[in-house]
């Protein structure tokens, strides 16, 4: 009975010694940084004086008080739905696309994944010149052959759309990853269907995207994760238009213009680096991680569910 | 590495460094020897090269005071890079710290982020009264803490295009608002649904016509004394928001300006729109005479104080006065050693002169804008005549930076824009806000 218990401890240590390495990580990189953000949230500290408890306080102003709290979490949850679902089909569509071509078939997939090498501030910053609604190419363009001329980043209703068309450029990773998925797909099975007589359509909907699910749902979890952590590019588009470089006496308005580019991960740096607020930054970090714990919680059951019917 | 990721690993490095030193973060005392051998760390935001040049003069010509301090300078230093250097400490964190934003007084003073500097300014007899002008003694402190001193100072006044002022056939630069809003309209020439020349770009996105700039020329109190903001009760925030969208009706439109005000380059580039003749007169900080000569304009530059309000004809001459900040990290332990160099850059006038000189800055002391060896053309004496103006004033400290900048300067984007149907009630809410933030800030 002893030697059993003794086996059993040293089988449960063992595996303890093989897990630490994830353990350790896992702790001081996610466990702690999360109760460290869930403490900070409740205490007033400025990151200079020890941090003082003060309850809800930090919470209440970032819900009913911080005025670009709502603003952002509109915006983050309207790339959320828009862009992930856009650049979704889109790296889907060319996937396909691509995979169809005979000849010169590198060509093509080296110009859809080259964009996604760029740096993000130059794409940005070449995006803010090329769509500039005075000067860019893009509105001479349009304005040549007699079409409205939008003010892209510097119009509140446009500047989710341009960075849209921005986040759509970069779509080389996810072209790579469907086109290898689909590349993927048993041959027989289209030539079954086909002998079935499924049409084109019928054979996407019930041969290649069965295949490819676990890949959409990769595409969209990740997707979702991504765009919650978007940061660079609105902040940049943002500065670039609006003009104010932010010297003595001139403030940078954050989400340029009138908010409509604010994204979440960019008040946890405004609040928690510019404004010395650790609590109020706490806060919104920790709804941010909220609503990615949802999105993919609610992606993979309702994944789940599919496959089990 | 993805910026938000840095971002919360940022925030778990302080989180852990903090849970590590709670209770421990009072600045350290200052008991170095400054007569013993030591190295100093100095960082300064200047990055061009003969700004660069020129702040390693004058710290050369320290170390030859000082042989016994060793300053190491690091340049291209912002705001955000400084909190985070100082909040951590460390061996590479600065001892001397300059920054251009007299915005984060209030919030390095109230935190102490910053060493509260009158001990030394005692310790060295320094009398502030006859060293600095009273608005440059004001932008470095908050609520009686000095923790920072002014080292070369700013002022705005009016830069205008004197072969479009002939052109136009305007003989002298107009002196009252009115007299000004009258002259951009002739200045202005329409080409299609754009310009080929604009008299003022009066939006608060050109560049340095913000709402803080505009409202100096009312000479506003931003705080009551209890602290609460003013900007519903003091006259001269509605005033300047009232004249500041008339002039964008006046100029074409707010839609029509925004929509030129997208084809002008870089404010600090050579297409500044003032450079490219795109606006015939604009406001700017002295360093745009320079600048502009620089760039090589092809036309003659004139400058003179912005005009006031009509009601205030007799205060013409002042402005917007902003600057440089210099102070000691509150982490230093060489405080004694980085006091002779803040001492030194601040308060020697040939020092001051000769950085003033070199960057075409206006000197922060009394004595060094006196001082003969000042090289000032008729054109700087406008500036320096701003600078010592009595009506002359700047944007108060805040504990929470530039916040309520911020927000008044998101009130006026939605009044030029026509989204503010009650004014007096909008800057009541605008009032609330900055008081909210102010709370959450103290």
């Amino acid at each position: 009975m002893t030697s059993l218990r003794q086996k059993h401890r040293r089988e449960t240590l063992r595996n303890l010694v093989f897990l630490s390495p994830w353990l350790i990580g896992v702790s001081v990189f996610f466990v702690y940084p999360l109760v460290s953000t869930i403490y900070f949230s409740f205490m007033k500290y400025d990151g200079f004086r020890p941090p003082t408890w003060i309850g809800l306080q930090n919470w209440q102003y970032v819900f009913t008080s911080y005025p670009f709290f709502w603003p952002a979490l509109r915006n983050t949850l309207w790339l959320v739905v828009v862009m992930v679902t856009l650049r979704v089909l889109f790296g889907l569509g060319i996937g396909l696309l691509i995979t169809k071509v005979k000849t010169g078939a590198g060509l093509f997939r080296t110009a859809f994944y080259l964009p996604y090498l760029a740096p993000p501030v130059a794409a940005t910053m070449a995006f803010a010149f090329l769509l500039n609604p005075g000067t860019g190419p893009v509105n001479s363009i349009l304005g040549s052959i007699g079409l409205p001329q939008p003010g892209w980043f510097n119009d509140p209703s446009w500047s989710k759309p341009a960075l849209t068309m921005l986040a759509l450029w970069g779509i080389g990773d996810l072209m790579v990853i469907f086109m290898a998925s689909l590349l993927d797909v048993p041959k027989e099975q289209y030539e079954a269907a086909s002998l079935d007589g499924a049409g084109a359509w019928q054979r996407f909907r019930f041969v290649t995207l069965p295949n490819i699910s676990p890949i959409v749902l990769f595409a969209v979890v990740t997707g979702v994760i991504q765009t919650m952590q978007y940061y660079t590019q609105p902040l940049v588009a943002g500065k670039v238009a609006s003009g104010v470089i932010g010297g003595a006496g001139q403030q940078f308005e954050p989400g340029y213009p009138d908010k409509s580019t604010l994204t979440l991960p960019q008040l946890v740096y405004h609040l928690g680096f510019q404004r010395f607020d650790t609590g109020g930054a706490s806060v919104i970090a920790l709804v941010l991680f909220a609503l990615a714990m949802v999105f993919t919680a609610f992606l993979l059951r309702s994944m789940s569910e599919r496959s089990a019917v | 590495m993805h910026s938000f990721t840095r971002a919360v690993i940022g925030t778990a490095a302080v989180a852990l460094l903090a849970t590590a030193c709670t209770g421990t973060s009072t600045a350290p005392q200052a008991d170095d020897d400054a007569t013993k051998d030591v190295s100093i760390t100095f960082w300064h935001g200047w990055s061009a090269p003969s700004e660069v040049a020129a702040i390693t003069g004058g710290v050369k010509a320290f170390e030859a005071k000082h042989p016994n301090i060793h300053v190491k300078v690091v340049g291209n230093i912002n705001d955000d890079k400084i909190k985070q250097a100082l909040r951590a400490g460390g061996a590479n964190a600065p001892d001397v710290v300059s920054s251009f934003t007299t915005d984060n007084v209030g919030s390095f003073c109230s935190s102490s982020v910053f060493a509260d500097l009158q001990p030394f300014l005692d310790k060295s007899g320094i009398d502030l009264d006859k060293t600095f002008p009273k608005p440059l003694q004001d932008y470095t402190q908050y609520q009686g803490k000095r923790c920072t001193l002014p080292l070369l100072n700013d002022a705005y006044g009016l830069y205008y295009n004197k072969n479009a002022f002939q052109a136009a056939g305007i003989s002298a630069p107009p002196k009252t608002l009115s007299e000004f809003g009258a002259v951009a309209k002739k200045l202005t020439k329409v080409k299609g649904d754009s310009y080929s020349q604009l008299g003022f770009m009066p939006t608060f996105h050109g560049y340095e016509s913000t709402a803080t700039h505009f409202a100096a020329l009312w000479n506003p109190t931003y705080f009551t004394p209890d602290g609460k903001s003013n900007l519903a009760k003091d006259p001269a925030f509605a005033s300047m928001l009232k004249w500041q969208k008339g002039l964008v009706e006046q100029l074409g439109g707010y839609a029509r300006l925004e929509k030129y005000r997208a084809t002008f380059g870089d404010e600090f580039g050579a297409k500044n729109p003032f450079h490219t003749g795109q606006v015939a007169m604009t406001m700017d900080g002295e360093w745009r005479l320079g600048m502009a000569r620089d760039a090589g304009v092809k036309f003659e530059i004139g400058v003179a104080p912005f005009p006031v309000p009509d009601d205030q004809a007799d205060s013409y001459g002042k402005g917007y006065l902003s600057g440089t900040i210099i102070g000691i990290a509150g982490t230093s332990q060489k405080q004694n050693a980085a006091w002779e160099l803040v001492k030194f850059m601040t308060t020697d006038t040939d020092a001051v002169v000769d950085f003033a000189n070199a960057i075409h800055n206006v000197p922060s002391t009394l004595e060094a804008i006196k001082s003969p060896k000042l090289t000032a053309d008729e054109d700087f004496k406008v500036f320096l005549g701003i600078a010592q103006h009595p009506k002359s004033n700047t944007t108060p400290a805040s504990p929470n930076g530039g916040a309520y900048q911020l927000t008044l300067q998101d009130f006026g984007y939605a009044h030029e824009a026509g989204k503010v149907p009650d004014l007096k009630a909008g800057l009541a809410k605008t009032d609330a806000q900055i008081d909210k933030d102010l709370a959450q800030a103290k």
